[in-house]
């Protein structure tokens, strides 16, 4: 005979005090979990979405970064008659050489200085991309001093809205349009016309050539191609794991932290309820006395003090989950390490971050309740109901 | 001295139940000073950063060069004592995993410029003597077992190659807030070899360092500076060590300011599993706070037993968690030594450790002892249980 579920809820409900306090403390527990995976998870939609598989990112051998890289204009040429470079609409090769280099900018309000990338484009460059979009004003003139900024550059950054102007490279350029990227990394980037920037900069090198493949699977015949060559010092690498390769350290920066942090805490929180259980445990000797004289049996009783904490692991984990998912509102800005360039990302809840996150609550009540249980089911009857 | 004898043999009535609460607050206490220690270890940088030295680099942005040309140029402005120059190599050594900050220098200046890392004379002069000779920090050298003499190779990520570099010094911090994990190898071998291979990048330098006479001079001096090569090619910022620091700390804000919530949220959770300890002890003890009030104890010396014994509990668990910081912290820092250069546990950490269990004592007992304060004696004589 089963002891009903009802015994354990309205056990938690007497003791008010003691379950919201335990509760919370798993709560808290739950929403850093929660938050650690659902930044990780974040960080990695950014880089799924920044880059495409099929397209192919050619830098020079052994830089990691386009920042780091230069790719001459023959190297370039070389790159631009390879077979494998996909064919646009209107005849023209869906391959951009661009350059990218980093600016010094002021944040609004706070006057904090950041280095934001610089994209110097041409024509092909959108369309390899179908991620951004125009949302505002206009494309820049090629040959002009004009620039277009991403949605949170606009934003965030003096000089950075529509028909604002930013100065750098000796020169004011104006900008005269506002791309949306969605989460992706092109959002924290502002983009020209890549000769105008060459000349402004004084680098008569592209930093990368990027191109989308004809077939997908070419790749690999492509790489081996490109980087035998001896008129070639470069590598090609697909796009998504160029970008993946670019945040490898921040990626496992924030899993060892969240590593560390979930196993602190979770300790610290399996002890509150182990407190928890032991007491109920010690307060209710004569109930589990009178129990086991009513025909209950050992396992009976060990079940109900265990569903009884995994009934609490399950209250802390969903509040947990209630105050994470309000983390979703908030996108974090850093330096990547690796580029030196700003990195945002945002917090992303998924259902397997859910699953998780509860499955670890009931682990942890699972855990801080399951010595607590033995110890009411070993109870002698006589001695328990002596007890009373 | 009674009532210190009562709040201990209190303390020591359910064994389990404190024991297990001593050390939810050892393990708070110890996450608690192992986050704030990573925040000061952010800062890390900064602190050992002189604010004799300025640093002068591209306006731009730090992957644009300066010409070797403005070396003396500075030189002859008043107030500079003397300049440097290095370079951020950017290579790597072995996998990518193996990050080690590696720098182009002047040999002839760079210890002159930081007293701070301490070479003896004999591997200073192997050093100077030789231009494929390089210097690495005492930690660097230790995690990867390098001898002097020995060959390191780099792979070259800004300059393309594989660079040999034979080490002819281990350098030892004089503080020890010093990085110990830095890697410096002559400018001129870099810059001979693009000379060949790369004219267009030759004879320049990544930024000055330019160390002023008096630490007051550096405002006006780096105004000075900034102001002669305005409306150059390559115009300038200058600022002190302290502040280009900090400008790249403040770039990584977002992981510091979260790692200090979470600090804090931890003293929070056990804030909870304190408070549910005391508020536990103190409803099993109804009976017995009636009793005392019975026989003219009052009602403010048992709330004193019971913030008594939430503070002997607390204490408990932040000495143990404070001497398990330490060894923690050694090992966390050996770990995460490509992360933290340098990982110590400083004073402040330890003031705050204090602090945190102070309030979480307080914050435990209060709910109880206003309990007992307002209790009826009749009340908790009825009271079963």
């Amino acid at each position: 005979m089963k002891i009903p579920l009802s015994y354990s809820f309205r056990n938690l409900w007497t003791r008010r005090l003691t379950t919201i306090l335990t509760a919370s403390g798993m709560a808290l527990v739950v929403f850093v979990f929660a938050s650690v995976l659902m930044l990780a998870e974040g960080l990695r939609k950014t880089l799924v979405q920044t880059g495409s598989y099929d397209n192919v990112v050619v830098i020079r051998k052994a830089s990691n970064s386009e920042t780091m890289s230069g790719v001459d204009r023959v190297q370039a040429s070389i790159v631009e008659t390879q077979p494998e470079v996909a064919i646009g609409e209107n005849g023209q090769r869906l391959l951009a050489k661009e350059i990218v280099v980093l600016v010094n900018l002021l944040r609004r309000g706070s006057a904090k200085p950041a280095l934001i990338q610089i994209r110097g484009i041409n024509e092909s460059s959108f369309p390899l991309r179908p991620q951004v979009k125009l949302v505002e004003g206009r494309m820049p003139r090629p040959g002009s001093h004009e620039i277009i900024a991403g949605l949170s550059i606009a934003k965030r950054y003096k000089g950075g809205g529509l028909n604002e102007s930013l100065r750098f490279a000796l020169r004011d350029w104006t900008v005269v349009g506002i791309f949306d990227a969605g989460n992706t990394g092109y959002s924290s980037e502002i983009w020209g016309d890549a000769d105008q920037l060459m000349q402004a900069f004084r680098r008569p090198v592209y930093s990368s050539v990027i191109f989308k493949l004809r077939n997908s699977s070419e790749f690999q015949r492509l790489k081996e191609r490109v980087e035998s060559d001896p008129r070639l010092t470069l590598e090609a690498k697909r796009e998504s794991k160029y970008y993946a390769d670019q945040s490898e350290m921040m990626s496992m920066f924030l899993s060892i932290l969240g590593l560390s942090l979930t196993i602190i805490f979770s300790l610290g929180a399996v002890v509150g309820a182990m407190i928890t259980m032991y007491a109920a445990v010690a307060n209710r000797t004569d109930e589990i006395g009178t129990l086991r004289a009513l025909g209950f049996q050992r396992r009976n009783i060990l079940l109900s003090f265990l569903v009884e904490s995994l009934l609490l692991g399950f209250i802390g984990g969903c509040a947990g989950l209630f105050f994470a998912s309000f983390m979703q509102f908030l996108t974090i800005s850093t330096m990547n390490w690796q580029t030196f360039s700003e990195l945002a990302f945002s917090f992303s809840l998924t259902f397997g971050i859910v699953y998780k996150s509860l499955l670890f609550s009931l682990v942890m009540g699972f855990i801080g309740g399951v010595l607590p249980a033995f110890r009411a089911a070993r109870m002698n009857i006589v001695e328990a109901l002596r007890a009373a | 001295m009674q009532l210190f004898k009562l709040l201990i043999k209190n303390s020591f009535r359910h064994k389990l139940r404190t024991s297990l609460t001593v050390l939810g607050i050892t393990i708070a206490i110890l996450a608690f000073g192992l986050l704030r220690t990573v925040v000061s270890a952010w800062y890390a940088g900064v602190e050992a950063s002189s604010s004799a030295r300025l640093i002068t680099r591209n306006s731009i942005s730090l992957i644009f060069f300066l010409p070797l040309s403005y070396k003396e140029k500075i030189r002859q402005i008043p107030g500079v004592k003397n300049i440097s120059y290095s370079y951020w190599f950017g290579g790597i050594y072995i996998s990518e995993k193996n990050f080690i900050p590696n720098f182009a220098v002047d040999a002839k200046t760079v210890f002159e410029l930081w007293p701070e890392f301490v070479l003896s004379e004999k591997q200073k002069n192997d050093f100077m003597h030789d231009r494929k000779a390089c210097v690495a920090g005492r930690k660097v050298a230790e995690k990867y077992g390098w001898k002097t003499g020995d060959t390191i190779t780099l792979k070259g990520t800004i300059f393309p190659g594989n660079w040999d570099f034979i080490l002819r010094g281990i350098y030892r911090g004089a503080f020890k807030s010093t990085d110990e994990t830095q890697f410096f190898f002559h400018w001129d071998y870099l810059n001979e070899s693009l000379k060949k291979t790369d004219p267009n990048r030759a004879n320049q330098v990544g930024w000055y360092v330019v160390e002023v006479k008096r630490p007051d001079l550096a405002a006006e001096v780096g105004a000075e500076i900034d102001k002669t090569f305005k409306n150059s090619l390559a115009e300038t910022i200058t600022e002190t060590e302290k502040a280009f620091q900090l400008g790249f700390v403040s770039m990584t804000e977002a992981i510091i300011i979260a790692v200090r919530i979470v600090s804090f949220v931890v003293i929070v959770i056990i804030m909870a599993v304190m408070a549910n300890t005391m508020a536990m002890t103190a409803r099993e003890r109804i009976g017995e706070y009636a009793i005392m009030k019975t026989l003219g104890f009052g009602g403010w010396y048992i709330a004193g037993l019971i913030f008594g014994e939430s503070f002997f509990i607390a204490s408990m668990g932040c000495a143990l968690g404070i001497l398990a910081t330490f060894p923690a912290a050694k090992a966390f820092g050996d770990a995460m030594s490509t992360y933290f250069p340098v990982f110590n546990v400083q004073r402040q950490t330890i003031y705050m450790d204090i602090a945190a269990t102070f309030i979480v004592g307080l914050v435990a007992g209060v709910f109880p002892a206003w309990r007992a304060v307002k209790l009826r004696i009749a009340d908790g004589l009825r009271r079963i249980g």
